[in-house]
């Protein structure tokens, strides 16, 4: 009688979910785990490591995903049903608004030059935009705008990390590395900014606004530049005619470098 | 209705752990995870806290591996070490569960859906062998699902739960006798 009930407990061994053991191996550093979400431009393919999110990916499917993490990171990308919590309560809305905010990023093999670039693009608001020159100026590196968009195009964390807020200084959107570069017109109007005022703007040469009641001159996207009345509205084409027409740079937007 | 399960050979995984731990760590993972989900399931009884489980303590394991010497790695009884983080964590989870309803671990939520919701089906006795093994005190219910739910040696359950080696038969054998008065007369 022993042996049968011996036997019928052997039979309640299972075998564990196969996404719940991804999940445990991407505790470790020998695998990513990864995730899908719904964005403006298509499926977002987001992948962790222990120390948070190390990409962002468009692709045509899973194995594409796959293929093309482990070609870029040279480790196994994993699909998960649960990810760490941290990131559970932070991912979409950091998507959403297209900033880390709380969000663990792993910048694990940039350089610090690289982070530097990402960490002040990070800090652009939603719907707005500002030039490679102002990330260049801004992390104290003002001769450095080609690096500064090298290092935009190499961003392994697109979206959250709104590298689509950095355009060209004539106003063109410039190059963007997340699929169709298309989608950085894409996500800037699924944020809310009104790109037909601002690339009339640019195509005027318009390269500042500002308002007669504060004498103050912003980058155009500003929030409140955008918020000025058209018959309060400046526009000016360099720094110099702003200073000369006695206007002084927002401190928000902060329109050219901390040190003129 | 359990799948046959055929034992993975831990034979070289401590020391594929000791030459390498990140590139072994997947292999070790993927070597013991049906046993410590299933464990987990039996001595728990719910599919979302046995995954828990599972998760929690690879990442203890991970954690603690990054610590020891290879030498110390490749000492190791996998199965059982494996088992002294899962078993401390089911305890730690039903006590738990005895102060409120329902918790989940640090560090992970359920993200998908899915998963948890396809109990594997149990035939009659397998539910009443369940059910009668959540009735059992924690050593016996522990030792029972170790010994023979999951077929590790008396050893391995010793080192698991951390009591002696005759302590822990006489647990089992405790354990079993409660287990055949709740198991059906007609199917003896």
């Amino acid at each position: 009688m022993t042996d049968r009930m011996i036997a019928d407990l052997e039979q309640l061994a299972t075998t564990a979910p196969e996404l719940a053991i991804n999940a445990a191996i991407a505790v470790s550093g020998a695998a990513d785990g990864y995730v899908t979400r719904p964005s403006a431009v298509g499926t977002l393919y987001i992948s962790f490591s222990r120390h948070g999110i190390s990409s962002v990916e468009l692709a045509d499917s899973p194995q594409d995903f796959e293929e093309k993490f482990a070609l870029l990171y040279g480790r196994p990308a994993l699909p998960v049903d649960r990810i760490p919590r941290v990131i559970e309560r932070h991912l979409d809305d950091a998507i959403a608004r297209g900033k880390p905010g709380r969000l663990p990023l792993d910048f694990g093999g940039l350089t610090a030059f690289q982070q530097s670039v990402l960490e002040k693009a990070a800090e652009i608001p939603t719907g707005e935009v500002r030039p490679y020159g102002w990330i260049a100026k801004e992390i104290g590196k003002p001769g450095a705008v080609r690096a500064v968009g090298s290092a935009l195009a190499k961003n392994p964390i697109p979206v959250v990390v709104p590298c689509h807020r950095v355009v060209r200084s004539d106003g063109q959107l410039g190059n963007y590395s997340l699929g169709d570069p298309h989608n950085k017109r894409v996500l800037l109007e699924a944020e809310g900014l009104d790109l037909n005022t601002y690339e009339s703007l640019a195509d005027r040469g318009i390269r500042f606004t500002g308002s007669d009641t504060t004498k103050i001159f912003c980058n155009p996207s500003c929030g409140p530049a955008v918020r000025t009345t058209d018959e309060h509205r400046v526009e000016f084409r360099s720094e110099s005619e702003a200073r000369d027409r006695g206007y002084r740079p927002c401190k928000v937007c902060r329109p050219v470098s901390v040190a003129a | 209705m359990g799948p046959i399960m055929t034992k993975p050979d831990l034979t070289t995984t401590a020391s594929d752990l000791a030459t390498d731990l990140d590139g072994a760590f997947a292999g070790y993972v993927r070597a013991t995870a049906d046993g410590i989900f299933s464990g987990s399931l039996r001595m728990l009884g719910d599919r979302g806290d046995a995954e828990d489980v599972m998760q929690e303590t690879y990442a203890r394991a991970y954690a603690a591996l990054q610590g020891y010497s290879p030498a110390r790695i490749k000492a190791l009884k996998v199965r059982g070490w494996t088992w002294t983080i899962a078993a401390n964590l089911c305890r730690n989870r039903l006590r738990s569960r005895a102060r409120k309803p329902k918790t989940s671990l640090e560090g992970f939520d359920v993200a998908g859906t899915g998963a948890d919701t396809e109990e594997q089906a149990l035939s009659q006795i397998g539910m009443t062998l369940q059910e009668a093994l959540l009735d059992l005190p924690f050593p016996q219910r522990a030792g029972v699902v170790m010994r023979h739910v999951l077929d590790l040696t008396y050893e391995d359950v010793s080192v698991a739960l951390d009591r002696p080696i005759g302590t822990v038969k006489a647990d089992i054998h405790r354990g079993l006798a409660r287990l055949r008065q709740a198991y059906p007369e007609e199917a003896i």
